[in-house]
């Protein structure tokens, strides 16, 4: 932190504060009232910002850095309080101030932007409209000149068409889109503190590096200062000057961000750096160290044959055009309809294939259709032309409705994206698990009993989830552990390819380097073949031999993961390489 | 489990009964009202189940020589135009208005449930069919339908049962269509896709036990309804016959006498059906706090 300041006198100090100091958070306790008692969500936090800073707020979930942030703010839940501290801003007591001092700072002097940009838009109100109303709401605007006003901020945050957009609604545009009309809201009105949220969780890495850059360039252009909360250590390191390390409520660390990276001193900030997926690296480095993972994967147990396991050839899948205009519409309007605007092709003619006991990598942005792929390769849907072939056999063919009885089913298995939405509410991880056992493992019927708890219990080991979990329903397990369970579940029946949909994507860093691990363990002692869905070509580099890059449908490159992420051919390729943040090596 | 019997590391209990009895202790206590909902549904099981062994006088017992009595310490609620006493009856009518309303209650949550998830989680001519069927009920205005069919099928407890969970079958048949069209693509759906279940075991196993707690919730709800219908049908003369004891015939005898005085015969099985309706509707609200998980933190 900058100098040393007397804590008896906080709001003295506060009045009397020296210039460049827009905020500053002083022993910040904020403590929240449960069932279980008062938990304490944040303690002991010091913070301070200069004007026309970036503090970089960094922590896994739970750390309290929302917490904090919504702190300062006052907009906390109410369950929430303030136990102790002193937060002050340009000179304001904020943890004092009354509610209506506050809703005037708020949007004027210091806002907000939230993680989800589709959720903090009205979804029935036209964008420009929005804008308007806090510049009214302001008094930054009258009536009449509102329009023009809004036109201009659009323009700035560099939204195409800003007169035609003034009057889309939130649905029209796409996430990035929606994120630039959430940060032309939040600076509208010309405030002091930006406040981001998590911004860019959801987006790609190409939209969320233009959304970053244009809030860097705003921000500084106006002399803001910014706090930016994130968990991805990348991210902080590409915008922050300052980056501040929060672990379970209480600050870790705080320092210039290139001394925090060439220089961690907790070594909680060591864990969180090695645990980020980075250029020049291997598996097991993801872990503590100590605790070395599996063996590099170059050099995989299971010599990957040149058999192929699974073919894809010339696959399509088509829809048809949501919000298409109709021939009726046609027919009212003078307009001809093209044939080829009423059908959308998700997946337009790929091919590719993967060998027994290799693992694949599907990369690309939303959109791109690769999990429509994994989810007809997984026989979820039916191809609307193509053929795919597992060992031999076409399977394509077989219609998804009675894939389930199909003897092939258990030879694909699936881990899904989010472990929570994956999990029946209602089923233990024990009946999780034992499921695929009981409907096609033969242990079904009143044979099943003790050696079923036996294999539940047996898989259960083999991912690393304690025995006394296993009753547990999944409102009571860690998102780490509810991963464990979809992963036990999908290799239960020794799959020959299991298909990982985004399988870390919604965890943690640290407990995504565990996972990977873990991926890459099984796959050595059980021989599997993977097929790996993501968007993140780091973490495909470091479980995957092989990278296919897909976009709008189509395959754009493909080649082992040394050659596409080091020699990319593909502009595409090169430039999804390039928008990925990532700490200093 | 294997050979080794100690195994405490399974511990069981953390999600089991003892969970949900200890979470609905704290909704009661957090939400008194809750708790009176349970005591009125107590008193209201015990008059039920054992009414026709506690009650002072026997319910169909005429004695003309005590006819229109008003409300004393033998007779509490006064007794009516043939000498019966009214408490006693109000008590034994508990039983019978009651199994009414649970009967169909649960005749039409079985019926409106399955139809409407299956119309949610199938889609296509499931719903059409479903829903169409809901739209015709609908159309009607529901009382008289239920007066229609009553009518139709004969004068008996059971066709007011069965119309009762007739007029009722869209109410349950949409809410399980909204909540299952949900989670149809979910992915713990997808998931026992890929288990090997099939689209009926799915239904059954994975969708059907996630909207329980919606479904309970209207049940309660709609129970204040169902016993209001039986009465409102029992009152206009179709249904249960005189001189069963019941709420909605008492109302209607007794509405004849209120012009001359006696208030006692009408008003005294009209706050008991008042009792019960209002009874369930704040179980209602209760069983909503306890099976929503948002509120089990």
């Amino acid at each position: 932190m900058h100098g040393v300041v007397d804590p008896a006198s906080a709001i003295l100090a506060s009045a009397e504060q020296p210039h460049g100091k827009l905020l500053e958070v002083r022993d910040l306790t904020v403590e929240f009232a449960t069932r279980r008692g008062i938990v304490r969500a944040v303690e002991k936090v010091n913070l301070t910002l200069a004007k026309g800073e970036t503090l970089g707020i960094v922590g896994e979930s739970g750390s309290g850095k929302s917490v904090t942030s919504y702190t300062v703010m006052r907009i906390l839940d109410r369950a929430g309080r303030i136990a102790e501290g002193a937060i002050s801003f340009s000179g304001i007591d904020v943890a004092h101030a009354s509610e209506r001092e506050m809703r005037d700072l708020r949007g004027r002097e210091m806002s907000m932007i939230f993680q989800n940009p589709r959720a903090a838009l009205n979804p029935i109100r036209k964008v420009g409209h929005q804008i308007g109303d806090v510049l009214l709401q302001h008094v930054q605007a009258e009536p009449r000149n509102v329009k023009e006003k809004v036109i201009d901020i659009l323009n700035q945050v560099r939204i195409a068409r800003p007169e035609e957009r003034y009057h889309a609604y939130p649905f029209e545009l796409s996430g990035g889109m929606c994120q630039r009309i959430v940060i032309a809201l939040a600076l509208a009105c010309r405030p002091q503190l930006l406040i981001a949220d998590e911004p860019t969780t959801g987006l790609d890495v190409t939209t969320q590096k233009a959304v970053m850059e244009l809030v860097t360039e705003l921000t500084r252009a106006r002399g803001m200062s910014t706090v930016l909360i994130t968990h991805d250590l990348g991210l902080a390191a590409t915008y922050c000057d300052t980056v501040m390390v929060m672990e379970k409520g209480k600050v870790v660390e705080t320092a210039p961000a290139e001394q925090i990276f060439r220089n961690p001193q907790h070594p909680y900030t060591r864990k969180l750096m090695r645990a980020t997926p980075r250029p020049g690296i291997v598996l097991g480095d993801l872990l503590p160290e100590g605790e070395g993972g599996v063996a590099a994967h170059s050099a995989p147990a299971v010599a990957t044959s040149d058999v192929p396991l699974l073919k894809v050839e010339n696959l399509i899948k088509e829809y048809p055009r949501q919000g298409a205009p109709s021939p009726l519409f046609a027919k009212f309007t003078g307009k001809a309809v093209d044939p080829k605007d009423a059908i959308f092709r998700a997946v337009d003619g790929i091919s590719f294939e993967v060998k027994k006991g290799e693992s694949v990598g599907l990369v690309g942005e939303s959109g791109c259709g690769k999990s429509t792929t994994s989810t007809i390769v997984m026989r979820l849907i039916d191809p609307t032309a193509g053929r795919i072939t597992f060992d031999g056999q076409d399977i394509g063919a077989i219609p998804a409705r009675s894939f389930a009885h199909h003897p092939i089913r258990r030879r694909i298995q699936m881990v899904f994206q989010d472990p929570t939405e994956s999990l029946n509410p209602r089923y233990t991880a024990a009946r999780a698990i034992a499921d695929p056992l009981l409907r096609m493992g033969g242990m079904g019927g009143l044979r099943g009993g003790a050696a079923l708890d036996d294999k539940v219990e047996e898989l259960a080991r083999m991912v690393g989830l304690p025995a006394d979990l296993l009753d547990r329903f999944p409102h009571q397990l860690s998102g780490g552990q509810k991963a464990r369970v979809g992963i036990a579940r999908a290799i239960a029946l020794k799959p020959d390819l299991v298909i990982l949909d985004e399988p870390t994507a919604a965890l943690d860093v640290s407990v995504q380097a565990v996972v990977l691990n873990l991926l890459e363990e099984l796959k050595q002692t059980l021989g599997m073949s993977y097929l790996f869905v993501s968007h993140d070509l780091h973490v495909v580099r470091l479980l995957c031999d092989r990278v296919i890059v897909m976009r709008q449908g189509r395959v754009v490159e493909e080649g082992t993961s040394q050659e596409v992420l080091e020699a990319p051919k593909d502009a595409y390729t090169r430039e999804l390489i390039a928008a990925i943040p990532h700490p200093p090596v | 489990m294997t050979a080794v019997p100690s195994a405490p590391s399974r511990r069981r209990g953390s999600g089991g009964l003892a969970a949900t009895l200890k979470h609905a202790h704290y909704v009661i206590s957090d939400n008194p009202v809750t708790g009176l909902a349970f005591f009125m549904l107590l008193v209201l099981v015990v008059a039920a189940v054992f009414g026709p062994f506690i009650v002072p006088h026997d319910p169909l017992a005429s004695n003309t020589m005590s006819a229109l009595q008003p409300p004393s310490a033998t007779h509490w609620f006064g007794t009516d135009q043939l000498g019966r006493d009214i408490f006693s009856r109000v008590i034994v009518a508990t039983r019978l208005d009651l199994a009414i309303a649970v009967f169909s209650v649960a005749l039409v949550f079985a019926a409106g449930g399955i139809a409407g998830i299956a119309a949610g989680f199938f889609g296509g001519w499931t719903d059409r069919i479903v829903g169409r069927i809901c739209d015709t009920i609908m159309a009607f205005p529901l009382f008289v339908l239920a007066m229609g069919i009553v009518a139709a099928l004969g004068n008996t407890v059971t066709n007011i049962v069965i119309a009762t969970a007739i007029i009722n079958f869209p109410l349950y048949a949409r809410v399980a269509r909204a909540e299952a069209a949900i989670r149809r693509q979910a992915g713990f759906v997808q998931a026992a896709r890929l288990t090997g279940n099939s689209e009926w075991r799915i239904l059954l196993t994975q969708i059907l036990p996630n909207i329980l707690p919606i479904m309970m919730v209207q049940m309660s709800l709609t129970m204040g309804y169902a016993i209001l219908n039986a009465a409102g049908l029992s009152f206009i003369g179709l249904g249960v016959r005189p001189p069963t004891a019941e709420w909605g015939i008492m109302v209607a005898e007794g509405a004849t006498f209120i012009v001359s005085g006696e208030w006692w015969i009408a008003l005294f099985p009209g706050l008991s059906l008042m009792f019960a309706v209002f009874c369930f509707n704040l179980l209602g609200d209760g069983l909503r706090d306890i099976v929503d998980p948002q509120r089990r933190t």
